[in-house]
């Protein structure tokens, strides 16, 4: 089975932590920033686990506001 | 493989479609308002109809929906959408023209207008989106709220005796002789999201061929009103909105 790699962008600014992301994640990859939070006062989605993600886009296509892009590559 | 390798062009596999601009969206965190937004969207690009939808606002929530979809919109007084629909339909009878409303403007004020628009059968596509509460004034007892569901108007819940029974107008739609495509969908996961767009995309068609009127409504999530986390939201509508409005196809013709 071909394997992929996936990596997320979140436009942290955009991002109102409503948290649908990470519970959509099916690799646990995202999480919510504990500490810091953006320019509107929200802590935002942060990819915590390295090297696990996988492209599935379920993150992306939850979130209500369209902040993740995503990119898939076959591994070699 | 680094992460720099991944992030190129060719290897985007999902991206905030561009119809749906950078303008903040005024929507709670979680809200379904922003996903059905993003589907319209998607649809609308994937169809290649940008230039030629034109959308009608509702009075609630979605209010301010011409902000964030960059097509053409209408502004409808409270409820009246169907009502501006249907003109803007007979005088562009090539152009694809939906409504957006909630709850409170499609099934209280608007009823009369929702009903005789969709039993006309004018070209167009009414999206409903049936959260169970007056999401933008703080929360009120809609006529779709649920038995025994608490509102700010209802604090000990809804009660038969007192309020009526929810409301189910899209299965009052799918009698309707003028109506082509009623369903009901929800955008509480992935797998839902996807069968919304298809019905979305659906009823964009069907107006188009001028089949007739559709009625799309999705069970959405106020956790606001509701006074969860969207997440509980999600478990909440589940538990409780499914087994009243049951999702799935009403009427396909």
């Amino acid at each position: 089975m071909a394997k992929f790699k996936g990596a997320t962008v979140v436009d942290t600014e955009r991002c109102k932590g409503c948290n649908l992301c990470v519970v959509a994640c099916p690799l646990d990859v995202l999480a919510l920033t504990a500490k810091s939070v953006n320019q509107k006062g929200y802590p935002y989605a942060q990819e915590v686990k390295e090297d696990t993600c996988n492209g599935c886009a379920s993150c992306a296509t939850v979130c209500p506001d369209g902040c993740i892009t995503v990119y898939r590559k076959k591994a070699e | 493989m680094t992460r720099e390798e991944i992030i190129q062009p060719e290897n985007l596999v999902y991206k905030k479609p561009a119809l749906l601009n950078d303008v903040p969206m005024h929507y709670c965190p979680g809200c379904s308002h922003g996903m059905v937004h993003k589907l319209i969207a998607e649809i609308i690009e994937e169809m290649g109809m940008e230039e030629k939808t034109i959308g009608v606002c509702p009075v609630g929530c979605a209010v301010f929906a011409y902000k964030y979809v960059d097509i053409d919109w209408q502004e409808a007084a409270h409820g009246r959408a169907p009502a501006v629909a249907t003109a803007v339909k007979r005088l562009w009878p090539n152009h694809l023209v939906f409504t957006y409303q909630g709850d409170g403007d499609l099934a209280c004020i608007g009823t009369g207008e929702t009903i005789h628009a969709l039993n006309r059968g004018e070209n167009i596509v009414v999206i409903f989106i049936n959260n169970a509460i007056y999401g933008m004034t703080g929360g009120q007892m809609a006529p779709t709220t649920l038995i025994g569901q608490k509102t700010a108007t209802c604090p000990y819940g809804r009660e038969v005796k007192l309020h009526g029974w929810p409301l189910k107008i899209t299965e009052i739609a799918a009698t309707l002789d003028g109506t082509c495509y009623v369903t009901r969908q929800a955008v509480h996961n992935v797998a839902a999201i996807k069968k919304a767009k298809k019905a979305i995309r659906k009823a964009f068609e069907n107006s188009l061929a001028g089949k007739g009127s559709s009625l799309v409504e999705i069970v959405s999530t106020c956790n606001s009103g509701w006074k969860l986390s969207p997440e509980k939201s999600n478990q909440w509508m589940e538990e409780n909105m499914f087994n009243f409005y049951k999702l799935g196809d009403l009427k396909d013709e």
